[in-house]
């Protein structure tokens, strides 16, 4: 016996406008013909509707998941199922996309189909850490949906104290500021932890993010564990012909304006000639200036990655952005992407036997302190990890030349051993 | 029964069999970007080659026959290619010039505007809320559906001195992240608690850990053991309701909307910030959200009518300082503005530059 469409006045109001419309989508699944899950996006609507006038929300959730995975599945029950039998399991999939959210219109069709087969025919691209979220499927049909995705080439992400689904931003493939492979590290990081993803038993969730420059446009710095950014050592490549075309475009206020003077470490002059100046021991690679003149400036020759760790949101110690942790390392040889995945999976390995349960790796280091991270993990203490030194006497200091000499030692080693 | 099937764990897949084949051709190898005209990017490869990229807003919340309408928009224009952004927006690559005008016209006419490249306001990012969180404090689509209505011009224009992110998150947890504007559920009273549930639904040292102002304690409520809040330190953040349900945070009339100004992401010009808060108290007003909007509205009046060419609204307020923002935005400025969290006093004016 189908269903009836419920009544919808709250969410109609949301049908006006000219943004696209999520409620005329569902409204379209559920008035379908011949279709499995029409009924259950009917109730699906109707207990949206009652959110809308009680505002409260009725989801609960529990267990639900996939043979041989502990995670990946987002499992839904109704608290209203008396009232909306046919939505009340609406579990969701989180499923990884091609790193740079590629895809194919076969692709998505394939998706399209399948997911009208197992699940509700509602997909979102892309949740906030960068899933496919296949929303809406019962018990029953998890298992059918995942096995038909898996078969495509395709796998579940991460959900609960787990490493996350990832994000990379386009760069390579379409951006002429990228400053490695961010695909190629994206899927190096993740693919060598899948054990941690699909199986939760680390302290609380971990995430990598990776950025091709300081544009950072997969906002890793922040949100996640593992930033990964784009930068360079040697000096930014000047194009002076283009300098000028834009200078005689758009004028020296412009230039001095919208260039110069916006540089936050004053590493850009004007000269006389109509060169630009630029003082690259000062310049921090923040890209202003690259950003405004694409044709003109580009990154250096010498480019690799910083690693910064510990971005998070508000739970339970207030935000924190991630910090650096290696100030540079190159990312060109299979030997430079190992040294990367590895260092990926040690931070991991420290965070799950050091973290407190539910405490994410940048409160860890909080409250372990920064070098202590760093003697954990073997990595090198460099000034590039402060904003200054610190400003309080209260310390300790009994071995100050002990590390005056270890830096004294590394200052002579060649700078070659970092290459 | 048949024997289950085990998982083929094959991780993140392979972009290149998806990839528009000019981008896999130029992959790591592009020379420079512009963009002709609002909503489309120009990539100009080492090699010579170009594509235009037709930047379109979507719904995010897709239904099959959305997809498949944008399937077959980038099958007949755009070599059948498509990709997302970080902000739901979506992205046809076409290495033919020819091709973007009709593809812009294709999309306007489905209904999906075209825009969100450069100093326009961009798709608000976004979580979950009533469709599917098992703690929202509100809806998420519906609230980002309500404001895009109003940014719709801002969307498909690019007239702010910088490109603007906004965010919306249900709950305190904020999975919306930081934002030039972020509009995020505030509760004002601590939890209810239901006493006859606790025991059995909640592992209750885990619940007194997770309150980030130690307010929660273990106390035993008509002879069942229980939780109680000390409601003096209790910060309403509603952390403890995640791993303990019948400690219930979400009110129809007390769970309010705030919002917060000047986050940003990148390490351009300045370095990564966080959002502050400007304004609080707003009704969860399903289903438009009109006092939401009004206040978002208000905000990016006086950001395009005063911020300088590429700022954003962090730097913007850093230049201008805090009392001229709430003077161009009329806001009211309480002692709810001034931190008294840990670290707060970072915040404070320590000097003697005073803006009058």
């Amino acid at each position: 016996m189908a269903r009836p469409m419920p009544s919808t006045p709250l969410l109609d109001q949301l049908e006006s406008g000219p943004w696209p419309s999520f409620v005329t989508g569902l409204k379209r699944l559920a008035q379908v013909k011949d279709k499995p899950y029409a009924d259950m996006m009917k109730d699906l609507l109707g207990q949206l509707e009652l959110s809308y006038e009680t505002r409260k929300g009725y989801w609960k959730g529990g267990v639900a998941s996939v043979f041989g995975y502990g995670g990946g599945v987002i499992p839904r029950f109704s608290e209203v199922a008396e009232q909306f039998p046919a939505s009340k399991e609406f579990h969701t999939l989180r499923v990884m996309p091609p790193a740079g959210m590629h895809y194919s219109t076969d692709l998505l069709r394939q998706m399209c189909d399948i997911w009208e087969k197992h699940g509700s025919g509602l997909i979102a691209f892309h949740g906030q850490s960068g899933d496919i979220m296949f929303q809406g499927t019962s018990t029953s049909n998890l298992q059918g949906a995942f096995d038909a995705l898996n078969e495509i080439g395709f796998d579940l992400g991460g959900a609960g104290p787990a490493v996350r689904t990832s994000m990379a931003c386009v760069g390579s493939a379409r951006c002429e500021q990228s400053c490695f492979d961010e695909q190629r590290a994206m899927r190096g990081l993740v693919n060598a932890v899948l054990d941690d993803m699909h199986r939760p038993s680390l302290p609380y969730k971990f995430k990598f993010k990776v950025s091709g420059c300081a544009n950072d446009c997969v906002n890793a710095t922040h949100r996640s564990d593992f930033a990964v950014i784009g930068t360079w050592r040697d000096d930014m490549q000047v194009n002076q012909a283009e300098i000028k075309n834009y200078l005689a475009k758009n004028g020296r206020k412009w230039m001095i304006d919208q260039v110069i003077t916006m540089c936050p470490t004053n590493a850009l002059s004007l000269n006389d000639d109509d060169t630009l100046g630029v003082d690259n021991k000062s310049c921090v690679r923040c890209m202003h200036c690259l950003n405004v003149m694409t044709k003109a400036l580009k990154p250096g020759k010498d480019r690799g990655v910083s690693v910064l760790v510990g971005g998070k949101r508000t739970l339970k110690i207030g935000d924190l952005m991630g910090t650096v942790v290696v100030p540079f390392m190159k990312l060109e040889t299979d030997e430079d992407f190992d040294q990367l995945i590895e260092l990926g999976q040690k931070v991991i390995e420290f965070f799950a036997e050091n973290a407190l349960e539910h405490e994410r790796t940048g409160e860890m280091i909080e409250r372990i302190g920064l070098v202590s991270f760093l003697d954990g993990l073997g990595l090198e203490i460099d000034p590039n990890m402060i904003s200054h030194p610190r400003t309080n006497s209260y310390v300790r200091m009994d071995d100050w030349d002990d590390q005056v000499a270890m830096w004294n030692a590394r200052k002579q080693a060649p700078r070659a051993a970092a290459e | 029964m048949s024997e289950l099937r085990r998982p083929i764990e094959s991780g993140v897949p392979d972009p290149f069999p998806f990839m528009h084949p000019m981008l896999k051709k130029n992959y790591g190898a592009w020379a420079w970007h512009d963009r002709p005209r609002v909503g489309v990017l120009r990539h100009v490869a080492k090699s010579g080659d170009a594509v235009w990229t037709v930047k379109a807003g979507t719904q995010r919340q897709m239904d099959v026959f959305t997809i498949r309408t944008l399937c077959d928009i980038a099958d007949h224009y755009a070599d059948g290619h498509v990709r997302f952004t970080t902000r739901s927006n979506i992205e046809f690559i076409v290495a033919d010039e020819a091709k973007v005008t009709p593809l812009v016209e294709k999309l306007e006419a489905e209904g999906f505007p075209v825009g969100g490249t450069g100093n326009s306001v961009s798709m608000i990012s976004h979580t979950q809320g009533w469709l599917h969180c098992d703690i929202p404090g509100t809806d998420a689509s519906g609230v980002v559906k309500a404001l895009m209505d109003e940014l719709y011009h801002e969307f498909k224009h690019e007239e702010m001195p910088n490109r603007v992110k906004i965010t919306t998150s249900c709950c305190q947890i904020n999975c919306g992240g930081q934002g030039d504007i972020a509009i995020n559920v505030q509760h004002t009273k601590p939890p209810r608690i239901n006493h006859d549930l606790v025991a059995n639904v909640c592992e209750r040292p885990a619940v007194v850990a997770r309150c980030p102002v130690a307010a929660i304690r273990p106390a035993l409520v008509n002879g069942k053991p229980s939780l109680e809040v000390d409601e003096k330190k209790c910060v309403c953040c509603g952390a403890c309701y995640p791993p303990c349900p019948p400690m219930q945070i979400n009110d129809p009339e007390h769970s309010k909307l705030a919002i917060w100004v000047g986050g940003k992401h990148s390490s351009t010009r300045s370095k990564p910030t966080f959002h502050k808060l400007v304004a609080a108290g707003l009704p969860n007003n399903a289903p438009r959200w009109p006092e939401v909007s009004e206040v978002v509205l208000k905000i990016l009046r006086a950001y395009k009518a005063d911020g300088r060419p590429w700022e954003r609204v962090g730097e913007w307020i850093d230049r201008i300082g805090w009392p001229r923002f709430f003077e161009v935005t009329e806001l009211p400025f309480t002692k709810y503005h001034v931190d008294n969290y840990r670290g707060a006093r970072a915040s404070l004016n320590a000097s003697a530059q005073l803006r009058f």
